[in-house]
């Protein structure tokens, strides 16, 4: 296990670097928006997999709230976690992106932007709720919040989508097809991006892993510590059995 | 089924009784949203003839702020004396502990709402110029779908440090959807531009799948240990 | 070209948020690490 990470590293870095490659050098020019549009090379692969991995968290709250077991709570968190940074990246480079081709950095009306904001507010404050309770009861009360984020993922989704019929807002210029090279080179940046998020969550997973020994150890020493001061403060009762 | 109703009838019942003698949540809500309105009303200018596009979004931010003063207290009453450990042990139904505290914040902020609508009619000089009943149902919805997850997501941070600023920070996100239905149905009575029909069914649904939830939920969140 | 500007902002962008995470990830590693020592020494 501790040799392969190493090299998944290193293949995911060469990945990466050939789906840059293939973003910038490869992929024809956008008749309509230039190079800009090269943006949602990291933009959609991103959202891909924030949406995978809040969808992986959902599931595993699932199972906790089932069967209890530890491992699938440190999956959902972590999950919920790199997810978040996913979304972070795809709220970051979005406006980015609409500033040139829209002339607006945010179009308030519109439904993905809208819906991922608030996707990345529910996944935030359940990150919150992790961070803010202590003890056995967190994972219950976290997956308990999973599932009411990801049930309110299609009312949000069809509450803007209505607000946004009314108001029109400018979209992501729909319909035609893409150019084949254009599609290769977005669905390798999305498996080179699921590599590097399988790293990131592999890593993220061993540090929590490690963090709970570490607190149980902790536990376990306060709790010998305890019983070391107690048999030493009552020396009698505890010395005689 | 019939243990379920009640024990929900008289745990509402204590709560009201509690409530009714020492006005402490409806006071402080109906202050907090008094103040509110006048801190709105110098923000905005509430004669202009827009007012009525925005005044939809101030009443319902009015009142979303006023319940959360009431949520965080329908728990904290239970903790001292351990009261909560007792529910836990007793062999009442759970759900007929969270349906009893829904209900009751339900009364309490549709008191409140009742109490606060005149004021925002007189501030902003309102007449509504949609089919002024579809008010009725859309208030109610949005008052339960605030309700439902407010008191769940109350039973939740109390169990975490800093439970009175959790509360908000769990709820408002859920809300969003519930918050928007709100709004852009209330906008549309007030302006009469646009049927408000979606936003009412969108609340029906939100409201369904909420209790729902926090039904089938609330057991695992009051036995969590 | 000026819009050249924004996809290079973007990208740079996409991997200071990713070099943030990995930073902080790092960091609770060390502090846990060190956590690890002193709970060694006091056994």
């Amino acid at each position: 296990m501790k040799r392969l990470f190493p090299i998944l590293s290193i293949f995911t870095a060469a990945f990466l670097a050939y789906a840059l490659y293939r973003a910038l050098v490869v992929a024809p020019t956008d008749a309509l928006q230039g190079d800009v549009y090269r943006i949602i090379y990291y933009h959609v692969p991103s959202a891909w997999t924030a949406l995978l991995l809040f969808l992986i968290n959902f599931v595993a709250s699932i199972v906790y709230l089932i069967r209890r077991s530890p491992k699938a709570d440190m999956v959902a968190l972590v999950c919920a976690e790199v997810g978040v940074v996913f979304c972070t990246v795809v709220l970051v480079t979005g406006p980015i992106w609409a500033r040139p081709v829209w002339g607006i950095w945010w179009a308030p009306g519109d439904i993905r932007l809208t819906s991922t904001l608030v996707l990345w507010l529910i996944y935030v404050s359940y990150l919150v709720l992790r961070r803010f309770s202590s003890g056995a009861q967190t994972q219950m009360l976290a997956a308990a919040l999973a599932v009411f984020g990801a049930l309110d993922m299609p009312l949000v989704y069809f509450s803007i989508w209505f607000f946004r019929t009314q108001h029109p807002q400018p979209v992501i210029g729909g319909g035609g097809s893409m150019d084949p090279r254009m599609l290769h080179t977005l669905l390798i940046n999305w498996a080179a991006f699921l590599c590097f998020a399988f790293l990131i969550c592999w890593s993220r997973y061993r540090l929590e892993v490690v963090q709970r020994e570490v607190e149980q150890a902790h536990a376990l020493e306060s709790l010998v510590g305890a019983g070391e001061s107690a048999k030493a403060s009552m020396p009698l009762s505890r010395s005689s059995q | 089924m019939n243990s379920l109703w009640s024990v929900t009838l008289a745990t509402l019942v204590k709560d009201i009784r509690l409530e009714w003698r020492s006005k402490d949540a409806l006071n402080s809500m109906l202050f907090f949203s008094l103040l509110v309105v006048v801190i709105f009303m110098f923000s905005f200018d509430p004669l202009a003839e827009e007012s009525r596009h925005i005044v939809g979004g101030l009443v319902w931010v009015a009142f979303l702020f006023a319940s959360v003063v009431a949520l965080n207290q329908t728990w904290a009453r239970e903790l001292r004396n351990q009261v909560l450990d007792a529910y836990r042990v007793s062999p009442a139904p759970a759900n007929a502990l969270f349906l009893a505290k829904a209900l009751g914040n339900f009364i309490f902020v549709s008191v409140l709402e009742a109490l606060m609508t005149p004021l925002f009619v007189i501030f902003y000089n309102l007449h509504v110029l949609g089919p002024a009943w579809q008010l009725i149902p859309v208030g109610l919805l949005g008052t339960w779908a605030l309700v439902v997850n407010g008191t769940f997501f109350a039973a939740m941070s109390l169990r975490t440090r800093n439970r009175e600023i959790m509360l908000p920070l769990l709820l408002f996100p859920i809300s969003i959807p519930a918050v928007l239905g709100m709004v852009a149905a209330t906008t549309a009575i007030l302006t009469g531009e646009n049927s408000a029909h979606f936003y009412i069914v969108l609340l029906l649904t939100y409201d369904v799948v909420f209790t729902t939830a926090c039904l089938s939920l609330f057991g695992i969140i009051l036995h969590a240990e | 070209m000026n819009a050249i500007k924004f996809l290079f902002a973007a990208y740079i962008a996409t991997w200071l948020i990713h070099a943030f995470y990995i930073g902080t990830l790092v960091r609770r590693f060390g502090r846990l690490r060190q956590q690890w020592k002193e709970l060694g020494k006091g056994k």
